[in-house]
């Protein structure tokens, strides 16, 4: 197991230097540099700027720079934000995404585990249709669509809750955004657990467990749901990928001060290297998951071995 | 005569629409397109779908030369109106007054547009690479993967930023843009095929035949490829129009005065408090057209690919 987590995640290291490698040298084969634009300054405070930045030397010295700020956790310094390094935007940011998204997640995760299930055992029922129609309209209806129609319902229409804004956590601005990351992922989940178990049931160890005059409900909890979670956890590397793309819908819809929204106006404002640090932030959050999910998969499937 | 009993047969043969050949000459080939053909026209949804589809990109080619506004049009004496018979104004205006049926189609013309190009450019690029990894083999095809592999790995919407960021929002980047995050389903897919293909059977029997390599290829590889190359290309447009539409939606894409289905999504939901209208009509629109992409893609998929059930 250890020796198969370590090969795993010295597999992820090329993927992480290819897209700092990459968005590196997409941001330098730009013409121009950051202090060409404004307003111009002497010659004397140019080159003392650009000796601060490392600027002055050649670009395989500086992407090494770069590089050894980066495994020191220093993101860089914004280019608009002048007084803001990215690393203190981030840390504003980012328990804001974290608690949305991560929120999200776990309530999805148990909600649409539970809805797939009972449309699993009760196929063709109320419940059944509703997980298919969730399934469908997840599939068909982007996060932009289903965001502002649900702020037009239930903020504009029936005025239960803010239609967006932020307060210090407070629940109440927290409610729509996570209402809409779970109906996205409910959408996924819980159509994946519905096939997943239905296949399971029809499997020979769940007939003999029932032969056996086991009751439903052993069977179900015991023997069915296991192996029926593999293909949701499998799914769940993805999910938390699409997750970063709706959460960066999901703050702009509602205006959250997140990580997403950061790198919209970052990208808006051209703030080259308040985007190049947030995308290298978020690319190591998104491998790290995908690494997290591959190793639990790989504890709760007996098949697979080392 | 398959039965002895006529009687029997005559049944038979009526049950099937008189499908039954009497003699060896009425025995005609059917190719395997033919047989697709004959599927889909069987599977109604997809073919409703079809139909729908044609008429809305119909309308959004037509669309703007019949009606009576121009899409950049402000007229000032009508501004936010509701929808209305009034002055054609069927699906209503904007805050300044432009035509919001005319601004959807034209919208509508750019998702389209970006749609296709991108796709067509996707789905070449991920051929190519999935082909080459796939006849080359050895090392080349998995460092070919591997590239594919990272391409996963990394949350596209993030790079697509970065990317119109550095290099501009001007119509062909956004293309280039999407193109680069849409091609390796495909490739993954044609390499897979590729290779599979290769060590078949009939492949074998036809070079053992001595069928010509060029006959091998043209007659038994590419209708083979083709067949799932067709299914992923209707897969891929559905989400490349989408991919452009979330970048219009966050100010990323296509810029004003040119319009998408994602730019009037962004506006409508930003008056929505007070006109509705404005965001209901082409979120419609744009998810009417991804429905229908997904309809014909899984119509497709059990027409051309009957062991995937």
């Amino acid at each position: 197991m250890w020796s198969y987590a370590f090969r795993r995640v010295l597999a992820t290291l090329p993927t992480l230097l290819a897209v700092v490698t990459v968005c590196y040298l997409l941001l330098h084969g730009t013409p121009g540099g950051p202090f060409d634009e404004e307003r111009k300054v002497s010659a004397a405070v140019l080159a003392n700027l650009q000796a601060k930045y490392h600027l002055d030397l050649p670009l395989w010295q500086q992407y090494l720079y770069y590089l050894n700020s980066l495994l020191h956790g220093d993101l860089g310094a914004s280019f608009r934000y002048a007084d803001w390094s990215v690393n203190e935007l981030v840390a504003k940011a980012l328990p804001v995404s974290a608690a949305i998204g991560g929120g999200a997640i776990v309530i999805s995760l148990f909600v649409g585990v539970f809805l797939g299930t009972m449309a699993a055992l009760r196929q063709n029922s109320a419940i059944d249709y509703l997980v298919m129609l969730l399934g469908n309209a997840g599939h068909v209806f982007p996060s932009f669509v289903i965001g502002p129609v649900l702020i037009l319902v239930f903020a504009v229409w029936l005025k239960v809750a803010p239609a967006g804004g932020w307060d210090d956590f407070s629940p109440r601005f927290m409610v729509l955004p996570m209402l809409l990351l779970i109906f996205i992922n409910v959408a996924t989940i819980g159509r994946v657990m519905r096939g997943s178990l239905i296949e399971v049931l029809h499997s020979n160890f769940i007939r003999t467990a029932r032969a056996k005059g086991l009751p439903t409900r052993t069977i179900i909890l015991r023997h069915a749901l296991k192996p029926a979670l593999l293909p949701v956890v499998s799914v769940m590397g993805p999910l938390a990928i699409s997750s970063i793309t709706s959460a960066i819908v999901t703050e702009s819809v509602f205006s959250l001060p997140g990580i997403g929204k950061l790198i919209v106006n970052g990208a808006a404002n051209r703030d080259y290297t308040l985007v190049l640090g947030l995308v290298v932030l978020v690319t190591v959050i998104a491998v790290t998951l995908n690494l997290l999910v591959d190793l639990a998969y790989a504890l709760l499937d007996p098949k697979i071995r080392y | 005569m398959l039965f002895r009993n006529k009687n029997k047969q005559d049944r038979l043969a009526a049950a099937l629409g008189n499908a039954l050949p009497t003699s060896p000459a009425d025995i005609a080939g059917r190719s395997p397109w033919t047989d697709a053909r004959v599927r889909f026209l069987r599977n109604k949804a997809a073919v409703f779908s079809l139909g729908l589809l044609a008429l809305i990109t119909l309308c959004c080619i037509a669309g703007p030369w019949l009606l009576p506004h121009a899409f950049d049009a402000a007229d000032w004496d009508a501004m936010s109106l509701p929808p209305t018979f009034k002055n054609a104004h069927f699906f209503g205006t904007d805050e300044s007054g432009r035509d919001l049926l005319v601004r959807s189609l034209v919208g509508g013309r750019v998702s389209l547009l970006v749609g296709f190009l991108a796709t067509l450019s996707a789905v070449t690029l991920g051929i190519v690479w999935g082909a080459t990894a796939g006849f080359i083999g050895g090392k080349v095809d998995a460092f070919m993967m591997r590239v594919v592999d990272m391409m996963y790995a990394v949350p596209y919407l993030l790079i697509a930023i970065l990317m119109v960021t550095i290099l501009g929002r001007a119509f062909y980047l956004v293309v280039i843009t999407i193109t680069v995050f849409s091609w390796m389903d495909m490739a993954r897919v044609v390499r897979g095929q590729t290779l599979s293909l290769r060590s078949r059977e009939f492949i074998e029997a036809a070079r053992a035949l001595g069928v010509p390599t060029r006959r091998i290829i043209f007659q038994h590889i590419v209708p083979n490829l083709l067949g799932i190359v067709v299914i992923y290309t209707t897969v891929t447009v559905p989400a490349v129009i989408l991919v452009e539409s979330v970048l219009s939606f966050l100010g990323l894409g296509i810029q004003e005065p040119m319009t998408s289905w994602g730019v009037l999504i962004h506006d409508g939901a930003s008056v929505m408090e007070v006109s509705s209208w404005m965001l209901l009509f082409p979120a419609g629109l744009l998810s009417l057209t991804l429905y229908c992409f997904n309809y014909i893609g899984d119509g497709l998929r059990d027409a051309l690919d009957p062991k995937e059930r």
